[in-house]
C-alpha cells in the first residue's frame, strides 16, 4: 500500500488525520479516494502540488502510484 | 537519466544573440513602441497610504482638449471584482501610498498631466498599518475589513492575517531536550524592491470591436494577455500580446499594472495609448518583496547535529494577501537533515504596496535568520561553518522538510567545492569577517510550447513563448543544436507572440531553461523524426532502418552501405519533393524540476567611524545541474548575488508615519553599483537532474538567497557582535555598535 501524508492546513479538514494508506493506482484514483472520504478538500487538491516517490508534479493528473510509493501533497510554488 | 557526457554545443559560450542590439540601443524595450496616432496614459496616483474614496470626479479631465479618455474604478465594476483588479485601481478604498485611482490618456503627457490635476478625489484619511507585528495583533485596525483568516472554519472577526502555514516533524521539545547549546533571536529583513532597470511599460492598440494588440515589457505575455482579459470581460482570443525585450524582472514583471488601464484607455480613446512608469511610480506602486520579522530556536550537539529547530516568521503582504511565506517556511531548512523541527509563517496585510514574486520568493527571508543563527553556533561550538553544514547536510534520499525524499541534489557536492576553494582557503584579511550560508531553491516546471521549422537551407529557426531575460534564446539555441547535430551559429531562436507560439508560462522561478528547454528538444527530437521519415522515403528502406548521427540521417544496419548521409541542409532542400517543410512541435507541462543548491562565502571589513561595509571578496558555488551555457549561469550567480548584497547591506523601504515612502527613488534606494562591489567569483557544480534531456536544474532563483547571511554573518564575525537585523548600512551599524 502507498504511503500518503497530507499538509498540516488539511487538518482541519480530515480530523487531524495526516496519514494514511491507499491502494489507489494512479493520481487521479487517489484524488477520487480523498474526495470519498473527504468532500470538503476537492478546492484545496484542486490548488495543491503533489510529491510522487521524491518527483514533485504542480498538476498532476494520470501520474502512476506505485505499491510502496511514497506520496506528499504539498503547497504549490513558483517564483520570481 | 541524464548522465555526465560531452556535449558539442552545450557547455560552450558563445556571444549572446540580443548583446549587439543592447549595448548599441536597437533593442525595443516596452517604452520603444511607437504607433500612428498613439497619445499617453498615465495614472493619478493616492497620496494617502490609507485612505476611504468617498468619490472621484473625472468630468472636468474629460473636457480639457487632448484628453481622450478617463477611467477610475468604476469603469472596473462590471468584471471580476479581485484583488488584482483593486490593486491595479481602487474601488472604494487606497490602500497604499501610490495605489492607482484614476487614469487618462492625452495627446501629450503635459496635457496628460494636468488632466491627471484636473481630477477631484475625495478622502477621507485613515491611519496606515505599517508594522507587521503590531498588525497581528487582534485589536489592531485593518486594512480590509472584509478579511478573514483562512482557516477551515471562518473566523468571527476579520484580521489583518489572511493566511498561516505550518510545516513540523518530529518532538520539538525532546530534539532541544538533547541540544548542548540553543542559539535563540529574532532577525528583521526589510521590505526590498526587485529593483529592474526597466521600469513598467506598454503600448496598446485596440480598435472599435474591442480587439487588439498590447505591447509590453513581461515575465510572461501570455500570463499577461489571460489576467488582462479577465480584468476587462474579454475573451483573451480577442487580445494579442507582444513581449518587448526586457530590461529585468526577477519575479517584479509576472503581474499586471499598466496593461488592462492601457487596454481600456485605448478602447475608450480610440487611439493607441502608450503608459510608462517613472521610477518613483515603480517603487511607490509595484511589487517589492516582503519585509520579514523571523524569530529562530536551533539546539545543537557539539558535534554539530541539529537536533531542534523552531521558526515563527510574519511576512508582509502589502495592501492585499499573498507574501511567499509559504516558499519561505518550505525553504528554511531544506539543506538539512533535520529530525525535530516547527516551523510557521504568517501573511499579513499592511499598508505598504502588494508583494510580487523577488527570486525565490521568500527563501532569502527565512534563510537568513536561520542561516544566522547556524553561524553563531558554529562559533559557540567552535566549528568551521562549513563542517556545521556538512555534518547535517541533505543528500540523495534525505526527507525534505516539506515531504519528499530529495533526488540527486548538489549540496554536499558544493559544500566540498567551498572547502576546497582557493579563497575559502585563504587567510580572512586583517579587520575582516568571513561570512558564509547556504541557498537553495525548488526550481519549477509548468507549461511550455516550442516550435522548430527547418529553413531551406537547413539553418533552423526556434520559436517559443518564454521572454528572454536571461539569456534563454542562446540556450534554446544550444540544446537545439545538440539535440540535431549541428552547428550553433546555425540556429536563431525567437521568442513568438500570443498569436505565433504556444502557450507558455511565465519566464520565472527558474523554470525557462528547463521546461521551455525540455520542450525544444523534443521539438528537435520531432524534427529527426521527421527527416528520419524522409530519408527512408529517399532511401526506399524502412524508418527504423534509418539513424540520425551528427545533424545527418544515416543508414543503419541492413541498408545497402553505398547509401550515403542525408544531412539536414539536403533533406530541408529536398523537403518539397518529399512532403513539404520539415517542422518539429512539442508542448509540454514539465515535470521533475530539480532543486538547485548553493553555498557562498565572502569577507566583508566594516569601517567602524563611519558604519560602511566594503565586501572584499565573495564566492558563490551552485549546482546547476547541467550548465548549458556557462556564461550565462555564472552571470545569473553574479546578479543574484549582488542583489542579495544590496538587500543585506543598504536597500530597505523607509516609511514616514503616514505610510509614504520616503526613498522612492534610486539615489536614496541605494542598490549597488560596480563600484561597491569586488568581482563575484563562481565556481559551477554539475549534478545533472535525471529528469532534464541534459541535467539543468534551473539557476535564476537560488543565487540570491545565501547572500543576506553571508553577509550578516561576515559583518558580525567582523564586530565581533552579532547584528539581527538588515540593511546592514552605515547608519543601523553605528547604532548598533554605539
Amino acid at each position: 500500500m502507498a504511503t500518503v501524508v497530507l499538509p498540516d492546513n488539511f487538518s482541519a479538514l480530515t480530523n487531524g488525520e495526516r496519514e494514511l494508506s491507499t491502494k489507489a493506482q494512479t493520481y487521479r484514483e487517489l484524488v477520487a479516494e480523498l474526495i470519498l472520504r473527504w468532500p470538503q478538500l476537492e478546492d484545496l487538491l484542486d490548488k495543491t502540488a503533489v510529491a510522487i516517490d521524491g518527483q514533485i508534479y504542480q498538476e498532476a493528473f494520470l501520474e502512476e502510484i506505485g505499491a510502496d510509493s511514497e506520496v506528499f501533497f504539498m503547497a504549490r510554488i513558483e517564483g520570481g | 537519466m541524464a548522465e555526465a557526457v560531452e556535449y558539442k554545443q552545450i557547455g560552450t559560450r558563445p556571444i549572446r544573440p540580443d548583446g549587439v542590439d543592447k549595448v548599441t540601443g536597437r533593442a525595443q524595450f516596452g517604452a520603444d513602441m511607437v504607433l500612428p496616432n498613439m497619445i499617453h496614459g498615465q495614472v493619478l496616483r493616492s497620496p494617502h497610504a490609507h485612505a476611504i474614496i468617498k468619490s472621484i470626479d473625472l468630468s472636468a479631465a474629460l473636457v480639457m482638449d487632448g484628453v481622450y479618455a478617463a477611467i477610475c474604478g468604476a469603469d472596473f465594476e462590471p468584471f471580476v471584482d479581485s484583488d488584482l483588479s483593486r490593486n491595479i485601481m481602487a474601488r472604494d478604498k487606497a490602500l497604499y501610498h501610490g495605489h492607482a485611482v484614476a487614469a487618462v490618456a492625452a495627446t501629450s503627457l503635459t496635457i496628460a498631466t494636468a488632466a491627471l490635476e484636473a481630477i477631484t478625489v475625495e478622502y477621507e484619511v485613515l491611519a496606515p498599518i505599517l508594522d507587521v507585528v503590531e498588525a497581528m495583533d487582534k485589536n489592531s485596525p485593518l486594512v480590509n475589513d472584509n478579511n478573514y483568516t483562512k482557516l477551515p472554519e471562518k473566523p468571527e472577526k476579520p484580521s489583518n492575517i489572511a493566511n498561516i502555514g505550518k510545516l513540523e516533524r518530529g518532538n520539538v521539545e525532546q530534539g532541544f531536550e538533547r541540544a548542548d547549546i540553543i542559539v535563540e533571536r529574532e532577525y528583521i529583513v526589510p521590505m526590498a524592491h526587485q529593483g529592474y532597470i526597466e521600469p513598467h511599460a506598454c503600448t496598446a492598440n485596440i480598435d472599435e470591436t474591442g480587439r487588439g494588440s498590447v505591447w509590453c515589457c513581461t515575465q510572461g505575455h501570455f500570463d499577461f494577455r489571460t489576467a488582462t482579459a479577465k480584468l476587462l470581460g474579454k475573451d483573451l482570443a480577442d487580445l494579442k500580446f507582444i513581449a518587448s525585450e526586457i530590461g529585468g524582472g526577477f519575479g517584479g514583471k509576472t503581474v499586471v499594472y499598466l496593461e488592462p488601464l492601457a487596454v481600456m484607455l485605448s478602447e475608450k480613446a480610440g487611439r493607441p495609448v502608450r503608459m510608462k512608469m517613472t521610477r518613483e511610480e515603480v517603487f511607490r506602486a509595484t511589487g517589492p518583496t516582503s519585509g520579514t520579522v523571523t524569530r529562530v530556536k536551533v539546539g545543537l550537539q557539539n558535534d554539530g547535529t541539529i537536533t531542534a529547530a523552531q521558526t515563527w516568521s510574519a511576512f508582509e503582504a502589502g495592501a492585499f494577501e499573498g507574501a511567499p511565506h509559504m516558499p519561505g517556511i518550505m525553504s528554511i531548512y531544506a539543506p538539512y537533515e533535520i529530525e525535530n523541527f516547527v516551523v510557521e509563517a504568517f501573511d499579513v496585510l499592511v499598508n505598504k504596496p502588494k508583494v510580487a514574486a523577488y527570486r525565490a520568493p521568500g527563501a532569502p527571508q527565512t534563510m537568513h535568520a536561520f542561516e544566522c543563527a547556524l553561524d553563531e553556533a558554529a562559533i559557540a561550538l567552535d566549528m568551521d561553518p562549513l563542517d556545521l553544514r556538512l555534518v547535517n547536510a541533505a543528500d540523495e534520499g534525505t526527507q525534505a522538510p516539506y515531504g519528499p525524499k530529495f533526488p540527486p541534489i548538489g549540496f554536499k557536492a558544493c559544500i566540498e567545492a567551498a572547502k576546497n576553494h582557493p579563497n575559502y582557503k585563504m587567510p580572512v584579511p586583517d579587520g575582516a569577517g568571513r561570512g558564509v550560508s547556504a541557498g537553495f531553491w525548488f526550481n519549477v516546471g509548468m507549461q511550455s510550447s516550442a516550435e522548430v521549422n527547418v529553413n531551406e537551407n537547413g539553418t533552423v529557426m526556434v520559436i517559443e513563448g518564454s521572454p528572454d531575460i536571461g539569456g534563454s534564446r542562446a540556450s534554446m539555441a544550444l540544446m537545439a543544436a545538440e539535440t540535431l547535430g549541428i552547428e550553433y551559429e546555425n540556429v536563431r531562436t525567437q521568442v513568438g507572440d500570443t498569436e505565433s507560439t504556444g502557450f507558455c508560462n511565465v519566464t520565472g522561478g527558474s523554470r525557462t531553461t528547463f521546461a521551455t528547454g525540455m520542450a525544444v528538444v523534443q521539438a528537435c527530437e520531432d524534427v529527426i523524426g521527421e527527416c528520419k521519415k524522409r530519408a527512408a522515403m529517399t532511401w526506399a528502406v524502412d524508418e527504423d532502418q534509418v539513424e540520425w548521427k551528427d545533424g545527418s540521417a544515416v543508414p543503419g544496419p541492413g541498408v545497402n552501405a553505398d547509401v550515403k548521409p542525408l544531412s539536414l541542409a539536403e533533406l530541408a532542400r529536398k523537403a518539397g519533393k518529399t512532403g513539404g517543410p520539415i517542422q518539429g512541435r512539442a508542448s509540454v507541462n514539465a515535470q521533475g524540476a530539480g532543486a538547485s543548491f548553493s553555498i557562498n562565502f565572502a569577507d566583508l571589513r566594516v569601517d567602524r567611524d563611519t558604519g560602511k561595509v566594503e565586501v572584499l571578496n565573495y564566492t558563490a558555488i551552485q549546482d546547476a545541474g547541467k550548465a548549458i551555457h556557462p556564461a550565462y549561469v555564472e552571470g545569473q550567480m553574479q546578479g543574484g548575488a549582488a542583489q542579495g548584497i544590496g538587500w543585506a547591506l543598504n536597500e530597505e523601504y523607509v516609511y514616514d508615519k503616514n505610510g509614504v515612502m520616503e526613498n522612492a527613488g534610486f539615489l536614496d534606494y541605494r542598490i549597488p553599483v560596480a563600484s561597491d562591489l569586488p568581482m563575484i567569483d563562481t565556481h559551477i557544480v554539475e549534478v545533472p537532474n535525471p529528469s532534464h534531456p541534459y541535467g539543468v536544474r534551473g539557476v535564476g532563483e537560488t543565487p540570491i538567497v545565501a547572500p543576506l547571511a553571508v553577509c550578516s554573518n561576515a559583518v558580525s564575525r567582523c564586530l565581533g557582535q552579532r547584528l539581527t537585523n538588515l540593511p546592514l548600512s552605515p547608519p543601523n551599524i553605528l547604532e548598533a555598535i554605539d
